[in-house]
Parts: C-alpha cells; structure tokens; sequence
C-alpha cells in the first residue's frame, strides 16, 4: 500500500506545480530565431527586387525535388537603365509545400542568400482544404518578407563560440 | 450446464486480429493472436505498413541531403539516427569532427535518449493500464527537452543538424544553461515517474514476470539496447566500441536480472539517470572551438570502400552498413534497425501469456515503426 500512497502522493504535488499547458490558438508562444517552418523567398528592399535569381541551385539541391523555378533577363538592370546589378531574376517560381520536408538545403546551397526558413508563425498554420492550395508560387513566397514579417536568422558556422 | 466428464466441451482456438490501425501497436504494426481462452498461442506479426525505402532513396542522394532523410527512419531518436549515418560518411570520406562539434553530438544524442525514454514511459504506462496519467506527464518532460532542439536546431523532431564533419551550426550562446534547466525538470520528471510508477504495487503486480526472455535467448534473437540489457546482458555499443567521447566519461552499464517486462522498464528508466551524468559531465568538458573542419571540401566525395558504423540508439544497436564506390552518394546503404531484431522475440516473449500481457510484451520493446520499417 505504501507504493500506491507514494503514487498518489506525486499526483497531488503536481497540483501545486505550475501548469506548462498553453490555450494555443488564443496564445502564441514565441518561436526562437532558428525556427524552421517551410523556406520562402527573401526581397532586397534596397534595390526594391527578390533576391533570387534564378540559378535552380537550390531546385537541383532539392531532395524531394518540390521546387520549380524560372529565370528570366533583369527589367530592372543597370544596362537597360534601372538600378539593379542583377543580369538575371526570378520569372516564376513554385515551392510545393506538401512536399517540402523542411530540410534546410535549399538555403545552405543559395548563393544569393535569397531563400530563408520562415520563423514565423504563419509557416505553421498553413491548413488548407485542397493539398493544391499548399503550391505556393512567387507572389505568395515573397509577400512574408517583403512585408518585412520575418526576422532574419544568419547561422553561425565555423566561427569559435564564446560559451 | 456442468459439463460431465462423458461430455468434455470442446474448446476452439480463436485468431484475433490486433492492428493495423490500434492504438497499442505503436504505429502501424499488425499482430495476429491465436488465443485458447485468454492465453496467447501464437503470435503472427506482420510488418512493412510504414515502407518508405529509405535504403534505396537514400542511394539517390547525396550525403548532405541523406542526412536529412535518416530523421525519417527513426522520429523518436533522429539525433541518434543522424549520427550513425554521418558517422559512416566521415568514415568514408575520412574527415575528423572536431572536439567541440563531437561533445555537442554527444549532449544532443543523449537528450534525444531522454526524449525517447520519456515517450516510451508514458506509452507504457497505457500499455499498462494506467490512462492519461503517466503519459500527460511524459509529455511535459519531453516537452521541455523538444523545445531546447528547437532552440538549437530549429525543428521539433527533424533536427537535420548533423552534418558530416560537424553540425550544420553552432549552439546558441545560452546553450549551457539551457542544458542545464532542461537537466533539473529532467531529473525531477525521473524521480516522479520511480515514485509513481516503480514502487507502485499494482503496476509491479502487473508486469513482474510477465515476457520473460533469457539471456540466452535474447542474444540468439539478436536483441540489442535496453531489452537486452534487462536480461542481464551488459551489451552496449557505448561501452562495446566507444564512439564520439563516451570512453572519456563516467557512467555505468545498466543490467537487470530476470529479463521480464519490469526489468525492460526499470532498465530504461536507471539508464535516463545515467544519461544525465553523461550530459553533465560533457557540459563540464565543451569549450569552444570550430564545428566543421576547416578544409571541409564543397562537394563532399567518399573514397570507394564500405563501412559498417554502429551506435547506441535509445532503442539499441542502429547500424549503417555504406558502400561507396567513389562520389558523392552511397552506392548501397543499410539500416540495422535495433526494434526490427528485438521484435523478433516477440512470439517467444508472448506465447503462454494472457492477452493482455501480450501488448505490455509488445510496448516494453518500445518499438518504433519507422525504425522497423523504414
Ligand atoms: S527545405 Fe528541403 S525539401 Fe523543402 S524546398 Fe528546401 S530543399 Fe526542398
Ligand atoms: S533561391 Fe537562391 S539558389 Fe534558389 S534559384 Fe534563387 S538564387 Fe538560386
């Protein structure tokens, strides 16, 4: 008997704890930087463009192959009178977030430094009632950053960290 | 009716069919029971619900991206399952992980122990009979530990942060004391669970004697990790064959005795404790330092040769078997699955025992269907 006692015993001190349960929908907790929900595309707000250019690096990196893009000539470009130095930018671009399976890659393998995680949390509350809806093309991809929603994360890679 | 001796009743053997879809089977895992009464005679099990070809995918992609894809194979533990299979590639490609990235290895793999050992707990505790809550309170532990690789990895359960040759980055600057706070719920969440669980006489009543295996036998099933360590085989590949820094700190193998379901529990849980001596031991030792090498090649090629590479998964002995023949995938990879061969004691384990003790057989080889599937 004295087992089952202890038993009770460590039910009722939980009372006393704090509880750690969230009311979620109605409370969102903050996420850490690093979060990683699904990538989408970053926007340079200095030359008012994407930055992708469309170099299908990260669409050839892809291990699920969910990514299409195309590239197209810069409007924008210095030799036609704008005020971009990029040659080549982004026609369309499509991530199928149904299959992403949120891998990192894609933004290890940018060198543009045009695709990111997305750390909010709209990257999580992403349902929908047809899985077509989950085929985000650039327009959607961009509209997070170039809103200036997303705070962006630079990962410390082989740099000696203070501890 | 009496039944006379003249007029025996003749008895019926019944087939029960437990799974695909039951909440007791762990995930998708079949069993056919043959049952005389409420005694078990025979046990079918049925696997392969959850192949994905994780092998043959795995063939497809390079080493960066595999990585990624081993999260797949083992969700409960995929530190553990990263590990191994980065381990096999720096053994192919003969890269050396620096001090700091393997220490870090080393803490993540054995929080991602803890993790794994806290879910078995509370799914146990159902198996066991005792809804809600052990399992509530397994959650809130593991909660806390899920959250702190999140902090680090940026995901809850695909971490995707072992890289060959490293980590993909370095922790963030709390990571200490991170460690640290998650440490003290950690062992409060052990000793809760020895209090409500391990010296409560009914849940002993329960399982004491219940699938016993002997040692004998579960080294000829070819069992690994804490099932066969209860048996009192002290067979652990931490132990075995050191790999990462495990031959630099204190810790203990955990036997148990008679093999029965109690001690796959009790095993489990003494070896959390030892878990979190490792992890404070490595915290003393991590200083700082690169995380990568620093001739890390761009695009990474293994030399032509194969490797086997073996780690202590939560679950036991997970291997990468990796053939290469040169590039920069594997020509052939391999996944030992610990639950897979533990599995294989099933029907020993459950043969002559009541029905009911047939899922406590099943859910104390904490069996993850991922893993045996793959
Ligand atoms: S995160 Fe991985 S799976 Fe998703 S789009 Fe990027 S490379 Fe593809
Ligand atoms: S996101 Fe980066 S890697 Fe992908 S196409 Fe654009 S510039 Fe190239």
């Amino acid at each position: 008997m004295r087992g089952i006692a202890k038993s009770l015993m460590v039910t009722l001190s939980t009372f006393a704890r704090k509880p750690v349960t969230r009311d979620y929908p109605n409370y969102h907790r903050e996420l850490p930087e690093r979060d990683r929900a699904f990538p989408l595309l970053l926007w340079d707000k200095e030359v008012d463009e994407p930055f992708c250019t469309g170099c299908h690096a990260c669409e050839r990196a892809c291990p699920v192959e969910c990514m299409t893009v195309l590239m197209k000539d810069n409007p924008n470009h210095k030799s036609t009178g704008g005020n971009s130095s990029r040659r080549k930018i982004i026609d369309k671009f499509w991530i199928d977030y149904a299959r992403c399976m949120r891998c990192n890659v894609c933004v290890e393998v940018c060198n543009f430094d045009a695709i990111a995680m997305n750390n909010t949390w709209q990257g999580h509350e992403l349902s929908v009632h047809d899985r077509k809806d989950l085929v985000m093309d650039l327009q959607q991809l961009l509209s997070l950053s170039h809103g200036g929603g997303i705070k962006e994360w630079v990962p410390v890679v082989g740099q000696a960290n203070e501890q | 009716m009496v039944a006379s001796p003249q007029h025996e009743f003749e008895t019926q053997d019944l087939l029960i069919n437990v799974g695909p879809q039951h909440p007791s089977t762990h995930g998708v895992f079949r069993m056919v029971l043959t049952i005389d009464g409420e005694v078990v005679k025979d046990v079918v099990p049925y696997i392969g619900y959850l192949h994905r070809g994780a092998e043959k995918l795995c063939e497809t992609m390079d080493f960066r991206q595999g990585s990624g894809f081993m999260d797949r194979t083992e969700y409960l533990a995929a530190h553990n399952a990263e590990l191994s299979y980065v381990m096999a590639v720096e053994a192919l490609a003969g890269l050396e992980v620096p001090e700091r990235a393997q220490w870090i290895r080393m803490i993540l793999c054995e929080l991602n122990r803890l993790s794994s050992h806290f879910m078995f707990l509370g799914a146990f505790g159902i198996d066991v009979g005792v809804f809600g809550t052990p399992f509530i309170y397994a959650w809130r532990e593991r909660e806390a530990i899920i959250d702190l690789f999140e902090e680090i990895s940026g995901d809850r359960m695909m971490y995707a942060y072992f890289r060959p040759g490293g980590l993909a980055w370095d922790v963030p600057l709390n990571f200490k004391e991170r460690v640290r706070e998650v440490l003290k719920s950690t062992r409060q969440g052990i000793k809760d669970f020895d209090e409500l669980l391990t010296q409560n006489e009914i849940f002993r009543a329960r399982t004491e004697g219940v699938g016993t295996i002997s040692a004998e036998d579960a080294i000829d099933w070819g069992m690994s990790g804490p099932s066969i360590r209860a048996s009192g085989v002290p067979l652990d590949v931490r132990r075995e064959e050191p790999y990462l820094k495990y031959a630099d700190v204190d810790w203990d193998v955990i036997t148990g005795e008679n093999g029965d379901v109690f001690d796959r529990y009790y095993c489990r849980l003494l070896e959390m404790r030892e878990s979190v001596k490792i992890i404070e031991q490595c915290l003393e030792r991590l200083e700082s330092g690169i995380i990568v090498p620093d001739k890390m090649p761009r695009m990474l090629r293994a030399a032509p040769g194969e490797v086997y590479i073996r780690t202590e998964a939560p679950r036991g002995e997970y291997g990468i078997y990796m053939v290469s023949k040169g590039g920069n995938r594997p020509y052939r990879l391999k996944v030992r699955s610990a639950c897979l061969s533990n599995l294989q004691a099933l029907r020993q384990m459950s043969v002559d025992q009541y029905v009911a003790d047939a899922i406590l057989v099943l859910g104390s080889i904490d069996i993850v269907l991922s893993e045996v599937d793959r």
